[in-house]
């Protein structure tokens, strides 16, 4: 069981119940799949840095889980076959990365405020 | 006749010494740059949205290449834009 970090961009037109069923949908995925949701993080609308597929703005959602190895690709599947998705990216944790995800929402600074300059 | 240039001082000047570039990961015990925090990672790029290179941030390497890897997975996901101009 390795822990992942799936964060997917959804076109800006999806309306709000769209977008939670979406979420739904792949954290029921991923848990009848034999993985666990650690945390779901929906940032909503943001504006994107340069456009993909002539939009300028997506619905970003970040989903923290862990899952067996190759659960991944058969995710993979199901967000291509997905055409809300503009864009999504799965990256693994390693241990400092999980650390810095937990210190991150339990409010602890992690470092990264008094680096100033 | 002294050269006009030639000023004398009492105390040799010290030319200003530069503060040391340390490298930031290693001092404050940083081990994990997260490509998702677009502003910290806006402090390795220069206006273009290019990446800083070493000798200018004064990262170790080990940590200069973790920061890459996050500003690369950070314009892959249109945090960061590949090429801009006033960035900042």
């Amino acid at each position: 069981m390795n822990n992942y970090e799936l964060m997917v961009i959804f076109t800006p037109v999806l309306s709000e119940e769209d977008y939670k069923a979406a979420q739904k949908k792949y954290t029921a995925f991923i848990k009848d799949n034999g993985g666990e949701v650690v945390h779901e993080n929906p940032w909503g609308l943001k504006s994107l840095a340069y456009p993909i597929q002539k939009k300028t703005t997506g619905l970003y959602w970040v989903l923290e889980y862990n899952a067996l190895s190759d659960f991944n690709e058969k995710l993979k599947i199901q967000i291509l076959r997905d055409e809300t998705v503009l864009r999504f990216m799965a990256t693994k944790l390693d241990k400092y990365a999980v650390e810095y995800n937990a210190k991150r929402r339990s409010g602890v600074p992690t470092g990264n405020e008094k680096v100033g300059a | 006749m002294a050269k006009a240039n030639e000023i004398k001082y009492l105390t040799a000047i010290k030319p200003e010494k530069r503060a040391k570039k340390f490298c930031r990961f290693k001092k404050y015990g940083i081990k994990y740059i997260d490509y998702k925090d677009a502003e910290f990672l806006k402090k390795f790029l220069n206006e273009q949205g290019k990446l800083l290179p070493r000798r200018i941030t004064g990262n170790s390497l080990k940590y200069q290449r973790k920061v890459s890897d996050a500003v690369k997975k950070a314009r892959q996901m249109a945090l960061l834009p590949y090429v801009t101009d006033l960035l900042k």
